[in-house]
């Protein structure tokens, strides 16, 4: 079976330009989710990790929403021999909404179609990068980053590619921000992913990219084992109530990683503060049999990042590996779901063999990645 | 390990017609895409009253999954997990994007906002009928049949799934195209192969 070993990542939030940025940021337990009083975006006050300040210059040709996938992509590139240009090298982009501030600025209209399309944001960054394959776009709720993962480790499975460039961003606007304060999900202040005062999420932007290859000369870097994808079939906004269909997800991937569930040494969960979501997730996490394996949820330091999500947090899970260093679930001081799970509090210097991501989202679906040493 | 695929079904609805394995078993003139799916979901008494609460998208691939597995027990067989979906379109949920923008004027509904993900379609479909497998929604500029091979087959081969609807679900304001197929492990001479060519020429036939 081929191995799929990780070369590189990045994270741009508005904690930091690189991954080891960020990661330093998240040690000393800063978040960058903070209150925003912005009339354009909401007119009530809100909590969320937004980029300010005019880092992104309107006469660019590519939206912020592009400048964030290029300014990732670049920066996890730099330092290794992936070759862009290569026919065994395929980019795949994760995101939710794209460029939908697009349609609340210009309104429908024939070129807006086209112009806001994920495929032409994703043709435009790859053009600019010089990529030679047509990229993949994944458009998968809340899961897309992970689902873009498992289809990077499929395709180079499968012998199809060698090397995979996968980056994901979003971009808060006025669109996305609505929506979930339709759903009253939105905390009011910092979110508490897990704790017994939980009250919602925070939304947040940022970009982030994982390169991944089958090429042996990364064979000793950490290695991409599994990954799966299902659904609860039971509800299109709310989450199972059970977990059975996070745990079986999880089952399926650590089986296909070779893992126990006793060799599970960290979760990096989805955690997005929200009642249901944590209750569902801890349900999970017990029956699978990972109650003593430390939990963490990043949502409180870099808020939700929808489509960058299971790509960031994924990205942070590989550096907490390098590192043998577990972060603590900011937000976090008394459990507040049903099942004693092990929600980690403080920041532990362990040996990090096996860590399991995983991520789940409207529309029911789950999805779990297993990397190891 | 590379076994046969095959094509056990294929449904598609364009341009005020449904089609079944190639044949067309309904065709009605509306006014507009919603009143034509309205008048599918009756002629084939589909009896589901969520379908009416749902987005264009959602209900053209809802009605297009029920006609597709319309006679075939072999779902019946196989547990929840062995069945995924696989899903694609050009211009994900920009429809019911617009209208959920424009519905902001008013007040931001969440029974809207829910439908601007492309892959709520997936969750009905497989709310609808217990199905809890693999599921994927992918964003191409055309409906790209290569692709939809080598994933599903990659599912079907490692046995992640022994059963997969996949395709093309589109809905974009007066324009609207699904086409689905169920691609399975089980078949015989008489049964097409599930490859890229049997794909694209079903899609592209000139009717839909």
């Amino acid at each position: 079976m081929t191995d799929v070993f990780v070369v590189s990542d990045s994270v741009i939030s508005p904690l930091g330009s690189t991954s080891a940025d960020n990661f330093m940021q998240l040690e000393r337990s800063i978040s960058g989710v903070r209150r925003h009083d912005n009339s354009a975006i909401s007119p009530q006050p809100f909590y969320a990790a937004l980029f300010t300040g005019d880092n992104f210059a309107s006469d660019n040709p590519y939206t912020k929403f592009e400048q964030l996938l290029i300014a990732s992509i670049k920066d996890a590139l730099q330092n290794t021999d992936i070759v862009t240009s290569d026919e065994k090298t395929i980019l795949i982009i994760s995101s939710t909404k794209g460029n939908i501030g697009l349609l609340e600025t210009e309104g429908y209209n024939h070129a807006l179609e086209k112009r806001i399309s994920l495929n032409t944001s994703a043709n435009m960054v790859a053009s600019h990068l010089n990529f030679i394959n047509k990229p993949l776009v994944v458009c998968h709720a809340c899961i897309s980053g992970l689902l873009a993962i498992i289809t990077a480790l499929r395709l180079i499975k499968s012998g199809i590619y060698e090397n995979a460039v996968i980056a994901g961003a979003d971009v808060i606007t006025k669109f996305i921000l609505s929506g979930f304060q339709s759903f009253q999900a939105l905390s009011p202040g910092i979110c508490k992913p897990f704790d017994a005062e939980r009250d919602g999420i925070n939304l947040g932007e940022g970009a982030a990219t994982v390169i991944v290859s089958s090429n042996k000369r990364y064979a000793n870097n950490i290695k991409l084992r599994s990954g799966s994808v299902n659904n609860d079939a039971n509800h299109i906004s709310g989450p199972s109530r059970t977990g059975e269909e996070l745990c079986l997800v999880i089952d399926k991937a650590l089986t296909e990683a070779g893992v126990s569930a006793a060799e599970i040494d960290f979760i990096s969960a989805h955690g997005t503060a929200t009642i249901y979501n944590d209750e569902m997730e801890a349900q999970a996490i017990a029956l699978a049999g990972l109650q003593n394996s430390p939990v963490n949820s990043m949502k409180a330091y870099f808020g939700h990042t929808l489509g960058a999500a299971g790509l960031l947090e994924s990205a942070m899970t590989i550096q907490s590996m390098q590192r043998n260093t577990v972060l603590p679930s900011l937000g976090f001081t008394n459990i507040g779901v049903t099942k004693p799970i092990n929600i980690c509090n403080t920041l532990m210097h362990m040996s990090l063999d096996n860590c399991l991501k995983t991520a789940s989202g409207f529309g029911g679906c789950n999805a779990a990645v297993v990397f190891s040493k | 390990m590379n076994i046969n695929k095959y094509i056990l079904s294929h449904c598609a609805i364009s341009k005020n017609a449904v089609y079944k394995n190639g044949q067309k078993i309904f065709e009605k003139a509306a006014a507009n895409p919603l009143d034509f799916l309205h008048s599918t979901y009756e002629h084939f008494n589909l009896n589901y009253p969520k379908f009416y609460k749902m987005d264009g998208l959602s209900k053209l691939g809802l009605l297009a999954s029920d006609i597709l597995l319309a006679g075939e027990s072999i779902i019946k067989d196989i547990r929840p997990q062995g069945i995924g979906i696989v899903l694609s379109n050009t211009n994900s949920s920009l429809d019911m994007d617009i209208k959920y923008l424009q519905s902001l004027q008013d007040f931001a509904s969440p029974a809207l906002f829910v439908y601007t993900l492309p892959n709520i379609v997936i969750g009905e479909v497989c709310i609808r009928n217990g199905f809890k497998g693999e599921n994927a929604f992918f964003i191409f500029e055309d409906f790209n049949a290569a692709f939809i091979e080598q994933y599903v087959s990659h599912l079907l081969n490692n046995n992640l799934l022994q059963i997969c609807i996949c395709g093309w679900v589109e809905f974009l304001k007066d324009n609207y195209k699904v086409v689905l197929y169920l691609a399975g492990k089980t078949g015989g001479p008489s049964v097409k192969l599930f490859t890229k060519e049997t794909m694209d020429s079903i899609f592209n036939n000139e009717a839909l």
